[in-house]
């Protein structure tokens, strides 16, 4: 078939959704361009999961703040992959001061680390200027990290809340989602469900790092006063109302 | 408790239960590794085998794998057990029913005829044994004929879910993504959208839009909105277009309520499906999606095998005639299926297992980005599956999910596959898109920019561009 030109229906089609239509083909096949493409959209996603967290240059990007570092029971990669057990519990951290803190912030590579490189340092930073008076541990790096690794490592560090920044599983076309769980008083056994979720935080159209900042700080007060995360506790505030909103110290 | 031993590769082996036998006979897979129940080398695997061959199936009727009074799918299974269907089998074992199912004597009226007399456990057993070249040939012959606007399942035809899916819902992004795919000849078995947003008006919106498209230009397939069973009670309710009520299940009580369902719920879903009179003549309202790993997900597994688990949510489906099932395959991740080997296995065990228990049996040939798969992978599974008779595949365009955030196959790779094996779609849906100019007189599909079909035009027209 000769190469015929893009038709205009499918140009106004794809105004509407980033879903892969109209591509054509050779016989039944797509065209190799879109062969190519969507084996390098694979490819990117792969490097995501399986590249490792650039752990200087995290540092670098949270100084002036001194991080702290942990590591799960996982070993390596492919053991963290089979074994999401191992990822969850704490095989150690350095120490850390006495005294306890309001919050703790843990940096956990989860499935991208491209992810937590690029988003993570941005929110700590935008969270840590909202967050006036408030006691806060030095952040922690965590590596083959799942959310629930913060479970321990708050209760270590004394924390009332953790909040996880961690890696989502990376999609074909956002290779380096960032999602935020917060978990009130922080201990191992902790459930899901006792968990609030802040997810889709990436440049590609997804939440902006300050918008997904004030959306946390908003969690972390209402946690606090009403001594609670997870299903109870609501989260449907609009992070845009939010943004403008000024620095409170924390709730008693 | 039963013992079970067996002299293999030189050593003595013993399995001191019913699930730790059948745990340990199971193939390689990173969730039974994960459970702590896989075996603990290659040989002690292949033992568990020979002792599994010569269990007598009637052990399967008297020792349940999680007990009756703990969990009510363990009830549902032995109290809709058929014993004068069984009858013909009884006297075999696990090895024996392998070698019959594998037999030429064992047809399509015969498997038909012996499937209320086997419980998933047996058909579980039985696929350990089995080599994928088995599990196909077995599952070839067991044809499975469901029908509501279309027929589906019939010799020589394969049927797709077009899944229109978009990050936000957004009812033109969906419409767009459903034009392409009917414009490629999906869309047979069903048009079905998981939607991003889990609410009651959201999902009407979007039940509403679809049923509108189906109506406006005849297709001749159900669409589905796959909500939560209790959404599309309350749907049904507000008297919204519900063809088919969806719910995801698992093979144990624990595991499915971990889903907010349970029997008594799934059962008012279905008579409030029926009430709505939609249905064809044989009441087929049902669409299930399982998948390997649910139940450990849920911690709700009771020691049981992954595989075995996943047989046993057939006994929920088939206790409500679905029109349509489907394993998720590769949808849960590697820490339950940790390549493509894996994941190849487990859909034509699923496959197999759903099939010979009476389900029509589809699947949704997918991998994660975190899984060791490619699409060389599923290109394998699709090929198998379709040889092996699948009822439907699941496709998406070029094969990325942008909501879901997975891949499953392209409404390309369908195509590629009828073209291939000489596959049809539902022949109600095939005369469609004749009528429609998508399709050439004798099956071939048009391109669509090309072909100036009436279904592009009116979509323009009526302002879906």
């Amino acid at each position: 078939m000769a190469e015929a030109p893009v038709p205009e229906p499918w140009a106004r089609l794809r105004a509407a959704t980033r879903a892969r239509i109209g591509l054509g083909g050779v016989g039944d096949a797509p065209p190799l361009p879109e062969v190519l493409g969507f084996q390098m959209a694979h490819a990117l996603a792969r490097d995501a999961v399986h590249a490792p967290l650039d752990v200087p240059a995290l540092e670098a990007a949270l100084r002036p703040h001194a991080a702290l570092h942990a590591a799960s029971m996982a070993p390596d990669r492919g053991t963290y992959l089979r074994r999401p057990d191992l990822g969850r519990r704490l095989r150690g951290m350095d120490a850390a001061g006495e005294g306890g803190c309001d919050v703790a912030f843990v940096l956990a590579d989860g499935l991208s680390a491209t992810a937590v490189q690029r988003h993570a340092a941005p929110v700590f930073h935008a969270c840590v200027e909202r967050l006036p008076g408030w006691r806060i541990a030095p952040p922690v790096i965590a590596t083959q990290a799942r959310v629930a690794l913060g479970d321990e490592i708050g209760a270590r560090l004394g924390a009332r809340l953790v909040a996880v920044l961690i890696g989502e599983r990376p999609g074909l076309s956002v290779p380096d989602s960032l999602g935020i769980y917060l978990t009130f008083e922080p201990r191992p056994g902790r459930r899901d469900s006792e968990r609030n979720c802040i997810s889709n935080i990436h440049a590609a159209g997804g939440l902006r790092p300050e918008l997904a900042a004030a959306k946390l700080v908003w969690l972390m007060r209402e946690a606090l006063t009403r001594k609670l995360t997870g299903t109870g506790l609501k989260d449907d505030a609009d992070p845009a109302a939010l943004a403008g909103r000024p620095p409170l110290p924390p709730p008693s | 408790m039963g013992r079970w031993t067996s002299i293999a590769g030189g050593e003595r082996h013993v399995f001191d239960s019913l699930p730790r036998l059948l745990a340990v006979a199971s193939p390689r897979r990173s969730g039974d590794e994960l459970a702590g129940i896989a075996a603990a080398s290659d040989a002690e695997r292949v033992a568990a085998r020979f002792a599994l061959a010569d269990l007598p199936l009637r052990a399967f009727l008297s020792e349940a794998v999680i007990p009756p009074e703990a969990d009510e799918v363990t009830r549902l299974i032995l109290d809709t057990h058929d014993a004068t269907a069984f009858a013909p089998i009884a006297h075999l074992t696990v090895g024996g029913l392998r070698d019959w199912l594998l037999s030429h004597a064992a047809d399509a009226p015969a498997l038909a005829a012996v499937s209320p007399g086997l419980t998933p456990e047996m058909v579980a057993a039985a696929s350990k044994l089995m080599r994928n070249q088995d599990l196909i040939a077995v599952a070839r012959k067991r044809r499975v004929t469901t029908a509501f606007r279309s027929t589906l399942g019939l010799e020589g035809r394969l049927a797709t879910r077009l899944q229109p899916n978009h990050p936000t819902d957004d009812l033109r992004g969906i419409a767009a993504s459903t034009l392409d795919g009917l414009l490629n000849g999906s869309g047979d078995a069903v048009i079905g959208v998981n939607p991003a947003t889990d609410s009651v008006p959201n999902a009407m919106a979007l039940l509403h839009m679809l049923d509108d498209l189906r109506a406006r230009y005849d297709i001749p397939t159900q669409t589905c909105v796959l909500t939560h069973v209790t959404n599309a009670i309350e749907i049904m309710r507000r008297g919204a277009p519900v063809d088919l009520v969806f719910q995801s299940v698992a093979g144990t009580e624990g595991a499915n309520r971990g889903f907010g369902v349970d029997l008594s719920i799934l059962r008012e879903a279905r008579e409030a499906a029926l009430s709505l009179g939609r249905a064809g003549p044989s009441g087929e309202v049902m669409y299930f999606e399982t998948g390997q790993g649910s139940a450990l997900s849920a911690e709700a597994h009771h020691g049981v095998d992954q595989q075995t688990l996943e047989a046993r949510a057939y006994a929920v489906c088939r206790a409500f005639k679905p029109l349509l099932v489907n394993t998720v395959v590769g949808f849960i991740g590697p820490e339950y299926l940790y390549d493509g080997k894996q994941i190849i296995r487990a859909g034509l065990e699923d496959h197999f297992c759903g099939k010979l228990l009476g389900l029509p049996m589809g699947v949704d040939v997918c991998y994660t980005n975190h899984a060791e798969a490619d699409g060389d992978d599923m290109d394998g599974l699709m090929t198998l599956l379709a040889v092996a008779g699948v009822h439907f595949l699941i496709c998406v365009p070029g094969a990325d999910d942008i909501m879901l955030n997975y891949q499953s196959l392209s409404f390309h790779d369908v195509l590629a596959l009828r073209s291939m094996l000489g596959l049809r779609p539902a022949p109600e849906f095939e005369e469609w898109l004749t009528r429609m100019g998508i399709a050439e007189p004798g099956g071939a599909i048009r391109p669509p920019e090309l072909a100036g079909s009436r279904l592009m035009q009116l979509a323009l027209e009526a302002g879906h561009g």
